[in-house]
């Protein structure tokens, strides 16, 4: 009972950073290596460093489909 | 169905109706808000739960097991299968703005309940109809743009009209938001200084976060917030201080020119050193503040004051002019629908969609709770007291400056108020004076305060949480500044660079420092009319910026309907031809009579002939004080005008294209959208 509980307050806190995260822009992490380890097991994966620097200036890159809040 | 969800449904049928009436039909006594909120909750949840599932299912025919660009394009950045609270959250706080807080403030003025019919009906049947569609024709096309796909739907020319229209929208956006600031910062020490600090705070979170610790977003957010707390509660000591305050109380041309260069100057910078920082703020800070206001409306649950309906349903009221058709569907333009939208719904979100199934969720209630957002906003500037109200969002031209005279002129208009009531509210909230500040952040922020000293803080705070809705209020829409000042630097730089190619090199740093600057002039201009309008801006640049974010709408619309017919579902394109029909009809509608009416606190022309021959005659006409000012007055009309006309003109066009394409469609026998994947890999015929 207190197992399954933890275990979803844990779950709900993820959604919860993951939610605020992807609100700025940058999305999660371990799913983006875990993607290029299965998908692409022979290249470099970036580092946690490097994925935000590339999120943060793919953000904000002037280009077309950018639009955010507004009204 | 079974009984028991029969049942369920039932009763949240009668208990919206119990709510609707309540609101609806008390006169004489205040209604309390809860009613207002219940009603349109309820509203929401069927309309999910039944219209937005027949569009879904009889109209799109989502299919879930077809494969989303997130899938097929998986690259773990940009391409993301995400799921469905995840990126509803992400969805909302992309489309949140200000918009939703400010129509509905400004609405406010024919009483709260034309607005709230409006917003719901709005939201409802257009709003959320168009983010769903557009997001649901987005995901089927690999996350095109919606400038994209109207290329690619119904060709070039409709493609560059839509251009145009979004590099208007987004300039008159700029300008009419910066606005919104800049009247809700003059002459107040306090809001100024708390305003100002972000700029270093977000410096020393951009430096932390590059250089300290990389990618640390929750330790620089805490960081940031604590001190933009500290700015908050220190800046009523600069206010109080003669000599500080000398420092930040600004006249509102100042302010304006201030504003443009620092637009100019965020827009050139790394974004990692201010941008991204101050996004970061204000996103948890607003979506914060929003969720707050809604605990703290339903904990304290607030009386309305505002009438119902007020004398001014009949078009003459102080904030804008104009009847309630059109102005009024002008008016509150996001909350109810928004063409702004259309350009997020073709962003980053159907980039990042699971199935087609959540489309619903993700683009029909992501719109849902902007309204619910938009009600907020009207009911928290439906508690203030009528008169103030009136005093806060009427021009200097109309009830003059001095709090007596004011009082007596709103007065006047039927709704009783002591000038002790306009100076002791100043007070409270720790302001000189609250007179004519239009543009609703200020009349949002006083409402807010309100309901939130209720709820915390009693009285003792009312100052220091009126200056944090101002804050929450500037400082997300300086970083809608910031980064729409990039997006039409790069548009114009798209636009020039068709003539000069080398224009449109974008990692040149010169043509950046020429696109910005020449982004910022462009609003700027709007901006610096509206700040020495002698009518307060708003009332000139509010309907500007409304018809042309409805123009928007109608033109996603009609790509809506394009699709549709496309897809061989005429049978019920009517879901989005009603919506679409409508905003048409009420965008070119305003738009000819902001040109053409004989009335000259409606139609730009009017106004302009009515300065040009008071100038010929060596007249001076209030509230200009010169005859450079009168010439000024007359130039900007005929620009103002130019720019309805052209919205109406938009249109239009697109109107004939689509009726064009949709007729093609049907005497075509074969689906001839142009979708990316599925069974149905048809190709267009343009």
């Amino acid at each position: 009972m207190t197992e399954t509980f933890t275990t979803r307050a844990r779950l709900v806190c993820d959604l919860v950073t993951q939610t605020a995260r992807l609100m700025v822009g940058v999305p999660d992490y371990q799913t983006y290596v875990t993607h290029r380890q299965t998908q692409h097991p022979d290249q470099p994966v970036m580092s946690y460093q490097e994925f935000f620097r590339e999120r943060q200036d793919a953000r904000y890159a002037v280009g077309k489909g950018r639009f955010r809040g507004c009204c | 169905m079974s009984l028991q969800s029969k049942l369920l449904w039932g009763g949240v049928s009668v208990l919206g109706a119990i709510a609707f009436a309540i609101v609806a039909l008390t006169r004489g006594e205040p209604v309390n808000a809860a009613w207002l909120v219940i009603a349109s909750v309820c509203i929401y949840f069927i309309a999910y739960r039944f219209y937005a599932l027949f569009i879904t299912s009889k109209v799109f025919g989502v299919d879930v097991k077809r494969q989303t660009p997130a899938y097929r394009h998986n690259d773990g950045l940009d391409y993301v299968p995400t799921n469905r609270y995840v990126l509803f959250g992400h969805h909302f706080a992309a489309i949140a703005g200000a918009g939703p807080l400010v129509g509905p403030v400004l609405a406010a003025q024919m009483g709260y309940l034309p607005g709230t019919l409006w917003i719901l009906a709005g939201v409802v049947f257009a709003g959320a109809v168009q983010d769903m569609t557009v997001l649901f024709m987005s995901t089927r096309r690999d996350g095109k743009s919606l400038g994209d796909m109207i290329r690619s739907e119904m060709g070039p020319v409709p493609g560059a009209i839509a251009g145009i229209g979004i590099l208007l929208i987004c300039i008159i956006v700029l300008a009419v938001l910066a606005l919104v600031v800049v009247n809700a910062l003059k002459g107040s020490p306090w809001g100024t200084f708390a305003v100002f600090c972000t700029i270093p705070i977000a410096l020393l979170m951009g430096v932390y976060s590059r250089f300290f610790r990389p990618g640390r977003i929750a330790e620089m957010s805490v960081i940031g917030a604590l001190l933009l707390l500290a700015a908050l509660v220190y800046g009523r000591t600069v206010s109080e201080t003669p000599s500080m305050a000398a420092w930040f109380t600004l006249s509102g041309p100042t302010l304006a020119l201030i504003i443009i260069g620092y637009g100019f100057v965020a827009s050139v910078l790394p974004v990692w050193l201010l941008l991204a920082p101050r996004d970061y703020l204000s996103t948890f800070l607003k979506v914060g503040t929003i969720l707050l206001l809604a605990i703290a409306i339903l904990v304290v649950r607030p009386d309305l004051q505002m009438a119902a309906v007020t004398k001014f349903i009949d078009g003459t009221g102080p904030a804008w002019a104009g009847s309630v058709f059109p102005f009024l569907f002008i008016t509150i333009a996001c909350g109810a629908v928004s063409g702004w939208h259309s350009l997020i719904s073709s962003g980053t979100t159907p980039k990042m969609i699971e199935n087609e199934g959540q489309i619903r969720l993700i683009g029909y209630g992501g719109m849902l709770m902007e309204s619910l957002v938009a009600i907020m906003a009207m009911i928290s500037a439906s508690v203030i007291h009528p008169g103030v109200y009136f005093a806060m969002n009427s021009s200097a031209g109309l009830i003059g400056t001095d709090p007596g005279h004011a009082a007596q002129v709103i007065s006047s208009w039927g709704f009783a108020v002591t000038p002790d009531m306009l100076t002791q509210v100043a007070r409270e909230v720790g302001e000189k004076t609250i007179m004519s500040r239009t543009g609703g952040a200020p009349t949002l922020a006083v409402g807010m305060a309100s309901i939130l000293s209720g709820f915390l803080g009693g009285k003792a705070l009312a100052g220091i949480w009126y200056h944090f809705a101002i804050l929450f209020e500037a400082l997300f829409i300086l970083t809608t500044v910031d980064a729409g000042t990039r997006v039409c630097r790069f548009m114009i730089q798209d636009l020039v660079g068709n003539v000069v190619p080398a224009f449109k090199a974008t990692k040149s740093w010169s043509n950046n420092v020429v696109g910005s600057a020449a982004a910022c002039v462009l609003w700027g201009y709007f901006l610096y009319q509206g700040v020495i309008d002698p009518l307060g801006g708003i009332w000139t640049l509010w309907p500007l910026f409304g018809t042309a974010n409805q123009m928007l709408a109608a033109i996603a619309l009609i790509l809506c309907t394009v699709v549709l017919f496309k897809m061989k579902k005429q049978r019920y394109a009517w879901v989005t031809i009603m919506p679409a029909g409508w905003l048409v009809v009420c965008t070119v509608t305003a738009g000819l009579e902001k040109v053409l009416s004989p009335d000259p606190a409606v139609g730009f022309v009017s106004h302009a002939l009515k300065f040009s021959n008071a100038v010929a005659a060596g007249k001076v006409l209030a509230p200009a004080k010169s005859l450079s000012e009168m010439s000024r007055v007359v130039f900007n009309d005929y620009v103002d005008a130019t720019l309805a006309g052209v919205f109406a003109a938009l249109v239009i066009a697109m109107v004939i294209y689509g009726f064009i394409h949709c007729r093609k469609a049907l005497g075509t026998p074969r689906n001839t959208a142009v979708e990316i994947g599925g069974g149905l890999m048809a190709a267009g015929d343009d």
